[in-house]
């Protein structure tokens, strides 16, 4: 043993938990959230229930612009604008789908409460948007008719 | 697995449009026997800080294309947008506002 090594162990042990923690960081942003409570529900209350907006108040100031008919239910445009002031996240979901939380957005200070998504749609059924601001829940639904059903493949 | 993504930037009425296009099979639990493979987390950010956060599911249709609007912004505004799916498959794409 002499002092040069001991040094250079101690500094390789010391890069080595540089390292670790560098990998670490990345690590934790990947294991993003995702609720799988509410992606998991077989019905439109009970994903509802679990994004905490059971009981959300009808609102025509969210708008739901969609093709009324639907010929392809694999690739079905649902735009959704809130004009509701303050709003934290819009959640869309198709009723009759198998699992009918599509997604959930979370808008920041930077962005507008808009988005648009292709979504697959196994049947006709009611598109509904729900809006949350200033911890309040809002909901406004539209029906799609779907000719051709998109979930089978 | 992780293809392409194509992303365009537009400056629209004083606000940012945003439209971003993945390369993914979105694969539901009907089309795989109960293996389904899609996107879960999506991430919006503004010159490196996060404007939107989204959680979708396999409902969203196959290729995902999203429209997102961000308040104001300029012409080279960085934006980024990634996805992480629930194989833990990872792709992010970059472009300036135009």
């Amino acid at each position: 043993m002499n002092a040069v090594r001991r040094v250079l162990l101690q500094r390789a042990g010391a890069l080595g938990a540089v390292l670790a923690a560098g990998l670490l960081h990345p690590l934790a942003s990947l294991a993003a959230a995702w609720n799988k409570e509410a992606f998991g529900a077989k019905s439109a209350p009970d994903a509802l229930k679990s994004l905490g907006a059971a009981g959300a108040a009808a609102s025509k100031d969210i708008v739901i612009e969609a093709p009324q008919i639907a010929e392809n239910g694999a690739v079905v445009p649902i735009e959704i604008t809130s004009g509701i002031p303050g709003t934290t996240s819009i959640a869309v979901l198709v009723d009759k789908n198998p699992y009918p939380l599509v997604g959930k957005f979370d808008f920041m200070e930077d962005a507008l409460p808009f988005v648009k998504v292709n979504a697959k749609m196994g049947e006709s059924s009611d598109v509904r948007a729900v809006v949350t601001a200033g911890g309040k829940h809002y909901v406004a639904t539209r029906e799609i008719k779907v000719t051709i059903g998109g979930c089978g493949g | 697995m992780a293809g392409p993504m194509k992303m365009r930037a537009t400056l629209f009425g004083g606000n940012t449009d945003v439209r971003v296009l993945m390369s993914h099979p979105m694969a539901t639990e009907q089309q795989t026997k109960g293996k389904p493979h899609f996107i879960q987390n999506i991430t919006v950010k503004v010159n490196g800080k996060t404007a939107i956060e989204g959680e979708i599911s396999q409902a969203v249709s196959r290729n995902p294309v999203f429209s997102f609007r961000l308040k104001g912004g300029a012409k080279g505004d960085k934006i980024e947008v990634s996805w992480l799916d629930n194989k833990g498959e990872t792709n992010k794409t970059e472009a300036a506002v135009t």
